[in-house]
């Protein structure tokens, strides 16, 4: 087991990984990377690991979830055995369905689910490795797999977490400071339409920490929807231009 | 009035398209004064109506759209066909046999489960399952030939502006090709191996259906393509 640190920030301000009190950690997306799933992403932020696949809009089973009016959303977020410190028993928790359920809830304005009345759309999160702050990532993965599905959406959703750690007011933190620290609050955003879709907090904040809190996961979430449509850009370049040289060699033989 | 994108530009969902007094048509929505596009794909505006070529999405059937089908079921008056949507069709016995009474026990021997069907789409609102009809010329089971899966969102290019891209590839090989509007296409040639020629030339169109000039390089491909095929055949 890791031992709780003697100190979460240092003299220079600098957090356990290094950051500034307003830095996210290094973030890298990528879309499409499933094969098999109608639309896919990855997401790597800092040591998360999470990989997201949509299947849909598709036949509702069974046939009691049908919703006349409008498509269904299920959503299921897993970490893996292997994701965390100690291994996970590979059973549903409680903590996986309520972030199941809060991340389905995050994502279901976005979509506009009544363009497919009778369906359904599901969308798998696995978490191969966890470090604080999965629930935000996998949203931010899990709306560019339902862009990558060509799925009607108002907007991509972003999520960022902030929160005080030894006394001071942080964005994005990791599970040493989630543990240890004195309040995590994930905020989820559609920056475009400036809607929160999601607000939690655990541990407490005064009235002026949680505003600057929630200014600051705001920002969070607003460079991460720059990051978001980068990668959904990436992957239009990638389809134009990946097959070109396979084309001039078919043309050599 | 302003337009923050240009036309052709490639635009991802929840994107400011424009402000004022635009339409927003396809895949574009209107919130206030803005205008935000829904999905992935490419901008385009015709006089002041805004919409979005999607690069990806799934099939929705609509009235008169030919399809190509997979007999999934057969019950005792019609049958159920998978046509590649979230919407499972209905094929009445009544639309392949006409008026007479619909023969009981007898729709197991006009289509099997598994069977492939060239269909059209008779009745589509998204409230209750799309209708088929296979009572046209044309139209009915399937018996030779290839059927290869591309993405829906393609078939526009696949059929090109008044159907420039597929008579051509038809006049070109001498095949016989039936898409679907469903994203699947039917190949029949005489022999299998022209079939792969023309799946080759089908899959390049797929990928770049969002180039420029694709008509010409796709005419190149097919006339080298089907010379080298002339050369094989004669050694």
């Amino acid at each position: 087991m890791q031992k709780a640190p003697e100190r979460l920030i240092d003299d220079n301000g600098l957090r356990l990984d290094g950051r500034r009190p307003e830095d996210l950690r290094p973030t890298e997306l990528q879309v499409g990377v499933l094969e098999n799933a109608d639309g896919s992403a990855y997401i790597e932020q800092g040591k998360n690991k999470i990989i997201v696949g949509v299947y849909g809009p598709r036949e509702i089973h069974p046939k009691h979830m049908v919703i006349p009016d409008r498509a269904a959303i299920r959503c299921r977020y897993r970490m893996a055995p292997f994701s965390t410190e100690e291994r996970k028993n590979p059973a549903p928790s409680r903590r996986e369905i309520e972030i199941s359920k809060v991340i389905r809830e995050s994502l279901e304005p976005a979509v506009m689910s009544e363009y497919y009345p009778r369906t359904v759309i599901d969308i798998f999160i696995e978490a191969l490795q966890c470090d604080g702050g999965t629930r935000c990532a996998g949203i931010v993965a899990a709306s560019l797999a339902l862009a990558d599905a060509g799925i009607s959406m108002r907007e991509l959703v972003s999520a960022c977490s902030a929160g005080k750690v030894a006394g001071q007011i942080v964005t994005d933190l990791f599970d040493l400071e989630d543990k240890y620290g004195e309040a995590d609050m994930p905020v989820a955003l559609m920056p475009n339409l400036n809607k929160v879709t999601l607000i939690q907090m655990d541990g407490k904040l005064s009235r002026e920490e949680f505003e600057k809190a929630f200014e600051m996961a705001l920002e969070g979430c607003r460079k991460l929807r720059g990051l978001q449509t980068e990668a959904l850009k990436r992957r239009y370049q990638q389809a134009t231009t990946a097959e070109q040289p396979q084309q001039d060699s078919e043309e050599v033989k | 009035m302003t337009l923050y994108v240009e036309k052709r530009q490639v635009v991802t969902p929840g994107e400011l398209l424009a402000q004022g007094d635009y339409y927003p048509d396809l895949n574009t929505f209107r919130e206030g004064e803005n205008i935000y596009s829904t999905m992935m794909g490419i901008f385009d505006h015709r006089g002041n109506r805004l919409s979005v070529v999607p690069l990806k999405h799934c099939y929705i059937p609509f009235v008169d759209d030919p399809v190509i089908g997979r007999i999934v079921d057969v019950g005792m008056s019609g049958w159920a066909v998978d046509i590649n949507s979230p919407y499972p069709a209905l094929l009445p016995a009544t639309e392949v046999m006409g008026r007479q009474h619909p023969p009981r026990r007898e729709t197991g021997k006009i289509f099997e489960v598994g069977d492939l069907i060239k269909a059209k789409v008779v009745a589509a609102d998204r409230t209750r399952d799309p209708l088929l009809t296979t009572r046209d010329r044309g139209l009915g089971k399937i018996t030779r030939g290839r059927v290869i899966r591309i993405s829906p969102s393609k078939i526009p290019r696949l059929i090109g502006k008044e159907g420039s891209m597929i008579n051509m590839l038809k006049k070109e090989s001498s095949c016989s090709l039936n898409v679907g509007q469903n994203g699947i296409v039917l190949v029949t040639c005489e022999n299998p191996e022209k079939e792969e020629l023309v799946i080759d030339v089908i899959r390049m169109i797929e990928r770049e259906a969002h180039t420029q000039g694709l008509t010409d390089r796709v005419l190149e491909l097919v006339k080298s393509k089907f010379k080298g095929e002339r050369v094989a055949e004669s050694t």
